[in-house]
């Protein structure tokens, strides 16, 4: 939209990735005289903002200065040889598909720190959770701006340890064993991942992503093809998370503090799904092609099954935990994006990346909601919350309850709303999926997804009715309800929202070409 | 006259030589000078042995303009002593690793209180580094399996040098009565190989193999396997690991650090040169031999780093020494894959590289293992509970060494590391071996990152600060500054994992 300056811009994606990375090692040194602030502990958190909030005005920043004519052309790109050795290069650069997430990603990380700056969880030292925090945002970031297979998986690997550290030390019950879920099952899936993208780098003779992509498959054999595949979409199912790979989630999100779950599912499931879109798709569409149907099979499973998954948490008795519960429908919506990838059409893809970005914006703010409830009333259980009749939060608080119905009917995917929009592409993509793809397998895919939103929505209104209605008892004690740091917090996601569901275009366009390019044969 | 006594008497080239020559007169003067210094002075020999061993790794400096071979037989290619550059980059290593052991000893022996005998301890630990320098320089099996044993016989005294411990006899006995057994073994194979080709010389051994009369065929490929057991063994490798968690224990630490790095270094180089110099037509026997013994041996030490429990004496060394056998399953992976792949030296690079990090971080690890020791004797894991609380910057470090072991950024370089072991098994096609090693990575990761996250639990009861002497500081720092700057820049050892070492 504006036009910034080349070198510039190169300058603000480096910074990008780095600035959270120095912040971290800054959080660690002792505030210097005249930031100490009121305390140690507010200082550091007061300096996570800070860091969280220039990282996000520079990929503001990035994103106005983006040539959005041409969103297809690798921007703001660097590419500097780094270890000769294993032909590793430093390249960056944005396109309309990472553009998105990068915004994402910087926008949910400040939030959180916002939000944290207020309402630090309880646990050890902010110090080591700023600093943590940080590391965190440095790897989505990289990840997401890397154009070489070597960087990808090192920013990949980044995340594993400032997350089970979160998990592990910030948590609730049972975060040990959760945590270690967690990094154990990433960590196989992508070991596995590396030895798929070694297998490319030495066949094709480069680990260049661009390179790669733009040879769209064509110096690497159909086996190779096939076993890079399979090595290396084992790892990113494994972090989308795809059923039935997906046992990690539900354990790490209830057992995870508030801006954790936020991050984990806001920003770490997309870097699965990136993954798919960004190697997968353009580099190995041969192999890839074997596995689609197999990759829907098991989308649709992920959807019927996490959404019946949370019908029997929502149910009465169940002891139904509302953050698991949201852990469970991500498998689900992750489920649509999966689908869209799979059907390798334009539509579908570009249906899969709207439904990225609409997850990240809609579950960030149920997470956050829900951790804000379980502040204020000590559980996130449904069944003690609502007891017999129901918790009644439009009565007890009544933003808090209408804001947690707007995120849940912008979950089940209401017209308007951002959820909308990527899971109707997705299913319009599997409607007719590319041309060598069998279309009657397809067809029933969509069918039994499309089933799958019914119950979406069946599982959602639950929960609205048991967590929202309800009558008041005289003598109940009143909620607190949302505080203005809260609204600080939140404010940005329900904007956006349901801008995304007013004007899709605008998160479309920029997609769509690179889409496009993609799956014709690489970018530019 | 003269013509004969040129023939008779070889011109040697005094500084191809110097690295080890230089470890075994410091050696030398140290075991003298032990017997004129006053009992006051002696902490003098550890400061004459630090700078001799460092002297011995600044000769390598000269050295690196191109090679140099000596001891060589008139008229043929054939040398005892090539000063190549895979020689430069181990002798590196080795005395590096033997520099920095060196170090950890100095507080060890004083915090000792003379209960061990100083001067033979720098004797030992010198004439072992001087043998560890010569074996990557040796190009005949007869110079091989003497550097072989000038570098262990010291260790066996070494191990057992604490006195009235039965612990330590019995580790040292232990350690003994298996090598010498290896040792015996190697010898007969290369006896065997002798049989069947009539030299010693590898370069001429892996020419003449390849022409062995029918007759001889089992000789010579039975006498390949034995010579391999040898070095194999000081490897550590699986089944012949079984010495390496008592030895530890039972050896004063910087020992074990030693142990863990030279030792291996030893075990690998030797490996490397029998292997790939010497008979490299007979790598389809001991390619699909080392693979196997890779994955065995990696398995094998994770599974039992990972049976460890936290709250028993001496746990942290037993850790170590068993991740230590785990990683020996790296090293050798790529020396495996040099069987079936086209660019046998590249792979070679792979092993050279990843040692070249495994010892920066391992001796990293094990200087601050030495300076938790200091205060809680019996140094279990549980004992670096809250390390963080009291020595922040000795427990970050700790935690990067671990996380370097472990191969999960920020320890990049042990990333970086296993990617070029695992490109190096992908490219020979060894993909069962990558896939084991895979599952390996994730089973070690375990117990690094328990430990990690130990460090920074609050502390249990009243908190210990740790003092830091100076000698353990500089390893510390050194480690330190090595493996931040490697994660900075990993070409720095990765180079080698690209071009030709011999």
């Amino acid at each position: 939209m504006i036009d910034i300056n080349e070198s510039v811009m190169q300058f603000l994606l480096a910074f990008v990735v780095l600035a959270p990375l120095l912040g971290a090692v800054a959080a660690l040194l002792p505030a210097p005289p005249g930031l100490k602030g009121k305390s140690p502990g507010q200082a550091v958190l007061r300096h996570g903002v800070t860091v969280t909030g220039a990282v996000l005005i520079a990929t503001i920043v990035l994103a106005v200065g983006f040539d959005h004519d041409h969103p297809s052309k690798m921007q703001a790109t660097t590419d500097i040889s780094w270890i000769p050795a294993l032909d590793v290069r430093i390249h960056l650069g944005i396109d309309g598909i990472s553009l998105p997430l990068l915004v994402l990603t910087a926008l949910l990380t400040f939030l959180c720190a916002l939000y944290s700056y207020f309402k630090m969880p309880a646990g050890p030292t902010p110090k080591a959770f700023v600093a943590l925090l940080l590391v965190l945002e440095s790897g989505t970031l990289a990840t997401f701006a890397v154009l070489d297979l070597l960087l990808f998986f090192l920013a990949f690997e980044m995340v594993l340890v400032p997350m089970y550290f979160l998990i592990a030390r910030w948590g609730g019950e049972g975060r040990t064993r959760a945590a270690w879920r967690f990094i154990l099952y990433t960590l196989l899936g992508s070991v596995v991942m590396l030895l798929g993208l070694l297998l490319i780098g030495i066949k094709a003779g480069t680990f260049d992503m661009v390179a790669l992509a733009t040879d769209n498959g064509r110096s690497l054999t159909a086996s190779v093809q096939v076993i890079a595949v399979l090595a290396i979409g084992i790892g990113l199912a494994v972090k989308t998370p795809m059923w039935p790979l997906h046992s990690w989630l539900p354990d790490a999100h209830t057992a995870a503090p508030t801006v954790g779950s936020v991050l984990l599912a806001g920003v770490l499931l997309k870097m699965g799904t990136y993954g798919f879109v960004r190697i997968l798709l353009p580099i190995a569409p041969d192999g890839f092609r074997t596995f689609a149907p197999y990759l829907a099979a098991f989308a649709v499973v992920g959807i019927i099954y996490g959404s019946l998954a949370c019908l029997s948490l929502a149910k009465q008795g169940a002891k139904g935990d509302l953050k698991r519960l949201i852990a469970y429908s991500s498998v689900g919506h992750m489920g649509f994006v999966l689908l869209g990838i799979a059907t390798m059409t334009p539509t579908g893809v570009n249906g899969a990346l709207f439904a990225n970005i609409a997850h990240g914006l809609i579950t960030g703010l149920l997470f956050f909601l829900v951790g804000a409830l379980k502040d204020r009333t000590g559980t996130t259980d449904l069944d003690t919350l609502a007891e017999e009749t129901g918790a009644a939060l439009y009565g007890k608080a009544p933003r808090l309850g209408g804001l947690l119905a707007f995120a849940a009917v912008a979950s089940l995917g209401l017209p308007g709303l951002a959820g909308f929009w990527g899971e109707m592409l997705a299913l319009f993509g599997a409607f007719k999926p590319a041309t060598d793809l069998s279309r009657p397998a397809f067809l029933t895919f969509m069918a039994i997804a499309a089933f799958g939103t019914l119950l979406t929505a069946a599982y959602m209104l639950v929960v609205v009715r048991r967590v929202c209605m309800g009558a008041v008892p005289q003598e109940a004690p009143k909620l607190a309800d949302v505080h203005t740091y809260e609204f600080a917090a939140w404010t940005p996601l329900v904007a956006l929202t349901v801008v995304a569901g007013l004007w899709p275009r605008a998160l479309l366009g920029l997609t769509d070409p690179a889409v496009q390019q993609l799956l014709a044969g690489g970018t530019r | 006259m003269s013509a004969l006594a040129a023939n008779l008497v070889q011109s040697v080239d005094w500084l191809a030589i110097a690295p080890p020559t230089i470890a075994a007169a410091v050696g030398l003067v140290v075991l003298v000078a032990d017997l004129f210094v006053p009992e006051p002075r002696k902490p003098l020999l550890g400061r004459l042995s630090v700078a001799g061993l460092a002297a011995a790794a600044l000769m390598l400096l000269p050295l690196l303009d191109g090679d140099r071979a000596t001891f060589c037989v008139n008229g043929t290619h054939a040398c005892s002593y090539t000063a190549d550059r895979f020689t430069l980059v181990i002798q590196f290593l080795v005395l590096g690793g033997a520099l920095l052991a060196a170090l950890l000893s100095v507080t060890t022996l004083r915090d000792a209180d003379r209960r061990l005998p100083e001067g033979e301890y720098w004797f030992l630990l010198l004439s072992s580094a001087a043998g560890a320098a010569l074996l990557p320089a040796s190009r005949d099996l007869a110079t091989l399996i003497v550097a072989l044993e000038v570098a262990s016989l010291p260790v066996f005294a070494l191990v057992g040098i604490r006195h009235g411990d039965k612990k330590s006899s019995e580790a040292a006995l232990k350690f003994f009565l298996s090598s010498v057994t290896a040792t015996a073994v190697s010898l007969m194979g290369i006896s065997f190989v002798y049989a069947s080709t009539g030299t010693l010389y590898l370069t001429q051994v892996a020419d003449r193999i390849q022409h062995v009369e029918g007759q001889f065929h089992t000789l010579a490929q039975t006498g390949v396997v034995l010579t391999l057991v040898g070095f194999a063994f000081k490897t550590a490798a699986v089944p012949f690991h079984f010495w390496v968690p008592d030895t530890y224990v039972g050896a004063p630490l910087p020992i074990a650090a030693y142990l863990s790095v030279v030792g291996k270094a030893v075990g690998f180089t030797g490996l490397i040169l029998v292997t790939v110099v010497g008979f490299p037509s007979y790598a389809d026997v001991w390619g699909p031999a080392l693979a196997a013994l890779a994955a065995l041996t990696m398995t094998v030490g994770n599974v039992g780093a990972l049976r460890q429990q936290a709250t028993r004496a001496y746990s942290a060394v037993r850790l170590l020494a068993w991740s230590s056998v785990g990683q020996a399953g790296y090293l050798l992976v790529p020396i495996a894959a040099a069987a079936y792949s086209n660019d046998a030296e590249r792979s070679i690079g792979s092993t050279v590289a990843y040692a070249l990090m495994y010892a920066a971080v391992n001796l990293g690890a094990f200087a601050v293992a030495a300076v938790v020791g200091r205060t809680r004797t019996a140094n279990r894991i549980t004992d670096y509970r809250g390390l963080y609380a009291t020595n922040p910057l000795a427990a970050l470090l700790l935690a990067f060494f671990l996380l370097c072991l472990a191969g999960l950024p920020p320890g990049i370089i042990g990333l970086f590391a296993k990617v070029t072991v695992f490109s190096a098994a992908v490219n020979a096609g060894l993909g069962w071996l990558a896939v084991v090693m895979a599952a390996n990575v994730v089973i070690a990761l375990f117990y690094y990152l328990q430990w990690t996250a130990l460090l920074f639990r609050a502390p249990e009861g009243e908190p210990v600060r740790h003092r830091l002497p100076a000698p353990l500081t500089a390893a510390i720092t050194l480690t330190g500054v090595l493996g931040v700057a490697l994660s900075g820049a990993p070409q720095l050892v990765l180079r080698f994992a690209d071009t030709g070492l011999f």
